[in-house]
């Protein structure tokens, strides 16, 4: 039987069109996948399922009854939970009392807490969701915390669960936590609409997967039936190569040494607790992580964005600890932040002045006080070229392109300037396949000419396939070192969940 | 972004709006039948400041009325726009152009110089001797007037303490301070006088909390010669038990603001100073040209309103005709400035 | 409907000019309720704002100062910054060019250009002070600027009392060797009280296109007015720029304030309440979309208003008040622009990123 029946959906926006005659079944007791680019509509599509957006044309049928959706409590009322991305919890409250929230049982108006209790601890039982109703939300997991709102879903009736992205934020034994925890859920009869990009989970867990690229729909498919290719290229609308061509190459001097690095962070608390860590010339090391773990107070650290409490960091020999981030900049440094929006562009500059963000007032784009434009526009429309920045032109606004070509934008202007050591923070972030591989190629092209690259990302299997050596950062620390070409995924796991190595590699 | 584009959207609106709005505008107009012209310049208080540019208003309806003159008023938003409003009667060639108020001190000066037939007048300032020959200064002896508010405040105090509402400090004020003072020291020496100064003439709210102020420490009756903040005054004392707080009000009978807290009003006859020299003009054709002329209590230039006895009792209604009479006759100076008052002897 | 929107988001000028038609349709509107005829009153406005060369002089005269504080509102919004301390440093600007010009005994020529500088420097010390407690201690400018426009509206009238008159309400002239009035210039437009400030002024517009767009301290101004956290990363000092920012802006509103005691005033005296020259900076910074063309023309529609609406007060009995009304209405329309701009281009790019 068909749960969910969405035909010819549309909606518009100004100016585009991000749902065009899109067509979902979805059967019941099913996963099904809804597989797409950042921008192909998947989340355009479940928020007009969950009535956040109404269509302007197409229909929708709930258990064969044809429904309007006019808001998230008619969703709920239809049986239809959604698992956002980012939680919404409230952070002091207590499990029961974040699932209770809106719907609270009531004994002549007092909460009847003990009830509550009782059923969030039933209905964790009956899903092997393990989670303790009385834990406040602060105290808990980011895996746990999902499993809240996977709870708050069920504790409100829902049949059909959408989950949207939800293995970003996991770590992978979490991840294969949540892999069970949605074949419980199946196994009770609950259908599951999965959003995701990640090619392999649907390989793991799901039935069916249905493509969706630019807004329309590509094709429903059978996962059973077809491979992780086929799917990547409809999904791109090309052929795609997933592996990174890298020669074996023997890393040079040192170019970035770390010792013993502290680092608070916004709230004063110590994120980044002594930390050790060596990058040569010639070779990408990796850090893997689960987020929060001082990712980003060690590379905000080394690039002068934010004070360091104790310890060195060395570049070339060179001490740079707490240089402004100008001097750090000029010693040779480059790097791709981790938010291209908030820190690696300024969005209402052209591209043409984003491209000279720091060197703006060197020649020969400065003579004196005076901007020299013809210079910077020559090296814009140089930089623009040769990284394949898609742009109507030098001139406009850095906002107006699609995320891809931003972060190409980033990386020409960090890349052109030559630095020694070259620091990618999460550099493919929401990025679609293609972009993804251009990125690729240009990390290994810098480590091949002998620069020193740090890679910081949350997505495991990029850390993998890129670097020369992970580290394998836990609570501040190198909880171990990993060498890509041997170690599997599960040994990194297990150490970025805090748990120890046997196959540590010598630094 | 989109939250505080709305704040600032609405600050805006709300600074613009405020910024320029002071007190409504009134209309005049109309046809002179045999000729004669005259045009009014307020300052920055308005038309309807319950104070000298009404006042003047006033004389210059009555000059319609009796004279069929041909009158329009020009209310000023800033002080640059004195000289602007001041010309553009003088282009219309106006028979004579009021300009209201001490603030026009430097502008009358400057557009007289530029249009040496065209007969001005100022109100309430002498130009310090320097008048042109088509100008004439027209000034009120304030202290004097004042001073009988001070013998009726001195007279009628219960708790001895009185006080005092000054706008923007300036010797002007300090002529109605000094005469009232002198007042109460005449007739009651250990009455003890609040003076305070609002250094404004429009800022209502500030003229009610001084007024607040006063009344809750002990005051029970004060006078005030401060234009628009005057209201404040008013605004307060009706909210005060009836019989035992009382308010004078100053340059027109305010008493309709607060009918059953106001013992007087130093009546300021703007109207009748505006009037008689247009009549001069237009009847006699005389124009006391260069001249200051100077209206006090002799001349009815200054005064009482004329439901003073409506609360002020016969006995202390006695005692002020008998001090007026003084002064007319020139047996009382009236001190006029600080200096003079501290000389003043009872 | 799309389509139209999107061009009006485009384009500041189109905006503009579509607000300034509305919120003059508001007035329109208001004085038919009023029972004044808006067309007559709309053709005196305009009309006698050019009238004679005397007008045409004065409207000048009103529109110099709305330049002044208009740029210092645009430059220090395309930094990030609302200042709505202007009319304070306005303020202070007079009050400094006129101590100069009555304390100091200069020669002709240099007195006047000793007092202009007086009143920008005091002006852009004004500005320092909030500048520099947003850099270090985190205060938002819109407070300490409205403190500081009472601070500076007080200190001026205590002074102009006690230190440069004798107790009265306003200084002295200032001498004709301060003075920024020039007989041929003043002559030329019928004894109006147009001065060489409007110089000052078109000049200032130049400086402020010149510094933003044309040097790298101009770079730095508008990079951490858009994005302080990228202007970081960049290696541009946030608080540097922040405090330079609100001195430049500072200096505008005083220089404005220096000219208009110079040329149009010439002396300075005890104001019961703010001038309002500085608030209505905001609104032709609004207007001009904080571009010095942009604030060129809003100040000139500003001053021909303002100028034009007291003498559509004189010729067609219409209450001024009315021009105010149509001022916050052409405002509320820019700015209603501006947020609808904000908003959709937020939400689109939400939609488009997630979806």
């Amino acid at each position: 039987m068909n749960v969910v029946e969405m035909k010819g959906i549309t909606k518009r926006f100004p100016g585009i069109v991000a749902n065009d005659n899109i067509h979902l079944t979805v059967k019941e007791g099913e996963i099904h996948a809804l597989l797409g680019e950042n921008g192909a509509g998947k989340s355009t599509l479940m928020n007009i399922l969950f009535g956040l957006y109404q269509p302007d044309e197409g229909e929708i049928r709930i258990k064969g009854e044809k429904v309007h959706v006019t808001g998230p409590s008619m969703a709920g009322k239809l049986g239809i939970g959604m698992v956002h991305q980012h939680f919404m919890l409230v952070d002091p409250f207590t499990v029961t009392e974040n699932i209770i929230l809106g719907s609270e049982p009531t004994i002549q108006g007092r909460i009847d807490r003990e009830k509550a209790e009782r059923e969030v601890q039933e209905i964790s039982d009956r899903y092997g969701l393990r989670v303790d109703p009385r834990a406040r939300i602060r105290d808990i997991s980011v895996g746990m915390q999902q499993r809240v709102e996977i709870l708050k879903t069920l504790y409100r009736g829902a049949d059909i669960l959408i989950f949207d992205e939800p293995t970003a934020v996991l770590s992978p034994q979490e991840i294969d936590e949540l892999i069970e925890i949605m074949g419980n859920l199946v196994r009770e009869g609950k259908t599951i609409i999965f959003i995701t990009h990640k090619l392999k989970e649907i390989m793991r867990v799901c039935d069916s997967v249905t493509i969706i690229r630019r807004g329309k729909t590509i094709d429903t498919l059978q996962v059973k039936e077809t491979d992780e290719n086929r799917l990547a290229s409809m999904m791109v609308g090309r052929e795609v190569s997933f592996d990174v061509e890298k020669e074996q190459r023997e890393p040079g001097e040192t170019v970035l040494s770390i010792r013993d690095l502290r680092v608070a962070d916004s709230r004063g608390a110590d994120a980044v607790k002594g930390l050790d860590l060596e990058v040569r010339a010639g070779e990408i090391v990796g850090i893997a992580g689960v987020d929060g773990n001082g990712q980003t107070e060690l590379l905000e650290a080394i690039t002068g964005l934010r004070k360091t409490k104790s310890g060195r960091v060395r570049l070339n020999g060179k001490d740079i600890t707490n240089l402004k981030p100008r001097s750090v900049t000029r010693s040779g440094v480059g790097h791709i932040p981790e938010d291209r929006h908030r820190r690696g562009l300024v969005l209402d500059f052209s591209i043409g002045e984003n491209m000279v963000l720091q060197t703006y007032n060197l020649p020969p784009f400065a003579k004196g006080f005076r901007l020299q434009y013809s210079e910077i526009q020559e090296h814009a429309e140089k930089l623009v070229k040769e990284y394949d920045v898609r742009t109507p032109d030098i001139h406009t606004p850095a906002r107006a392109l699609s995320g891809g070509n931003q972060q190409k934008a980033v990386i020409a202007r960090e890349v052109e300037r030559d630095p020694d050591l070259l620091i990618a923070a999460q550099p493919t972030r929401g990025l679609d396949v293609g972009a993804i591989e251009f990125i690729h190629r240009r990390l290994i092209e810098q480590r091949d000419k002998g620069k020193a690259v740090l890679l910081m990302s949350l997505e495991l299997d990029e850390v993998l396939k890129l670097s020369d050596r992970i580290a394998v950062i836990y609570e501040g620390k190198i909880a171990g070192w990993v060498d890509p070409s041997t170690a599997a995924e599960e040994e990194v796991g297990l150490l970025m969940a805090g748990g120890k190595s046997g196959a540590e590699v010598k630094s | 972004m989109g939250k505080q584009s709305w704040g600032i959207l609405l600050l805006c609106a709300l600074l613009v709006i405020t910024a320029g709005c002071g007190t409504a505008g009134n209309q005049g107009g109309g046809n002179g039948e045999e000729g004669f012209s005259a045009g009014l310049v307020t300052d920055t208080g308005g038309l309807n400041d319950e104070s000298f540019n009404q006042t003047a208003w006033e004389g210059m309806t009555r000059a319609k009325k009796e004279l069929g003159a041909d009158i329009k008023p020009l209310e000023s938003k800033r002080d640059d726009d004195y000289i602007p409003n001041l010309t553009k009667f003088a282009r219309e060639k106006r028979d004579i152009i009021w300009g209201i108020g001490f603030k026009f001190n430097k502008a009358i000066p400057d557009v007289a110089k530029q249009f040496p037939d065209q007969k001005f007048g100022i109100v309430d300032d002498s130009l310090g001797g320097n008048i042109p020959e088509n100008v004439v200064a027209v000034t009120f002896k304030e202290e004097e007037g004042s001073f009988l508010m001070g013998v009726i405040a001195g007279s009628m105090t219960q708790s001895d303490k009185v006080g005092f509402i000054g706008g923007i400090t300036s010797p002007l004020i300090k002529k109605f301070e000094s005469g009232f003072r002198a007042g109460v020291k005449a007739v009651n020496p250990d009455a003890k006088v609040t003076v305070a100064y609002a250094e404004s003439f429009t800022d209502v709210a500030k003229g009610r909390s001084l007024a607040a102020n006063m009344y809750n420490g002990g005051t029970d009756i004060i006078f005030h010669a401060a234009g628009g903040v005057g209201k404040g005054l008013f605004d307060e004392v009706k909210t005060r038990k009836k019989g035992k707080y009382w308010a004078i009000g100053v340059d027109m009978d305010q008493s309709g603001l607060a009918p059953d807290h106001t013992l007087s009003s130093m009546v300021k006859r703007v109207d009748v100073a505006v009037f008689d020299i247009m009549k001069d003009i237009k009847e006699n054709d005389q124009f006391p040209g260069g001249k200051e002329v100077q209206l006090g209590l002799k001349e009815g230039g200054v005064g009482l309103a004329e439901n003073t006895d409506k609360h002020v009792p016969e006995k202390v209604m006695k005692k002020v005709e008998d001090y007026k009479q003084q002064i007319i006759d020139g047996k009382i100076e009236v001190p006029s400035t600080e200096k003079e008052l501290k000389d003043f002897k009872g | 409907m799309q389509v139209q929107q999107r061009q009006m988001r485009q384009s500041p000028l189109l905006t503009s000019i579509v607000s300034v038609i509305l919120g003059m349709l508001v007035g329109a509107v208001m004085m038919l309720v009023a029972g004044y005829n808006p067309i007559q009153a709309y053709i005196a406005l305009f009309t006698s704002a050019f009238l004679m060369p005397y007008d045409i002089g004065e409207t000048i005269r009103t529109i110099t100062p709305l330049i002044l504080t208009g740029l210092s509102v645009g430059l220090a919004f395309r930094t990030g910054l609302f200042n709505i301390g202007v009319e304070g440093q306005f303020i202070i600007g007079q009050l400094m060019s006129v101590i100069v010009a009555l304390k100091l005994d200069l020669p002709p020529v240099v007195h006047v250009i000793v007092a202009v500088i007086a009143g920008a420097v005091g002006g852009a010390l004004w500005a320092f002070l909030p500048g520099f407690l947003k850099a270090t201690r985190g205060v938002h400018e819109v407070i300490t600027t409205i403190m500081l426009n009472f601070i500076a509206l007080y200190l001026a009238n205590t002074l102009v009392r006690n230190w440069l008159s004798a107790g009265s309400d306003s200084t002295e002239k200032i001498p004709e060797s301060a003075s920024l009035r020039w007989d041929v210039l003043s002559s030329l437009f019928g004894n109006a009280r147009i001065h060489l400030g409007l110089f000052l002024a078109l000049a200032a517009a130049f400086v402020m296109y010149y510094l933003l767009w044309r040097t790298t301290w101009g770079f730095e101004l508008r990079s951490v007015g858009f994005n302080p956290q990228a202007s970081e990363y960049a290696g541009m000092s946030v608080k540097k720029n922040l405090v330079m920012s609100m001195m430049i802006s500072g200096c505008f509103a005083g220089l404005g304030g220096a000219t208009e005691l110079l040329g149009t005033a010439e002396y300075l005296s005890i104001h019961g309440s703010h001038t309002g020259i500085g608030f209505d900076g905001i609104a032709v910074a609004l207007l001009g979309a904080n571009s010095p063309v942009g604030i060129l023309l809003a100040a000139s529609l500003f001053g021909i208003l303002t100028y034009g609406g007291s003498v559509m007060q004189f010729e067609a009995s219409v209450p001024y008040e009315v021009i105010r009304i149509v001022f916050a209405a052409i405002i509320f329309f820019v700015a209603a622009n501006i947020v609808r701009w904000a908003g959709t281009k937020f939400r689109k790019k939400a939609v488009t990123k997630d979806a």
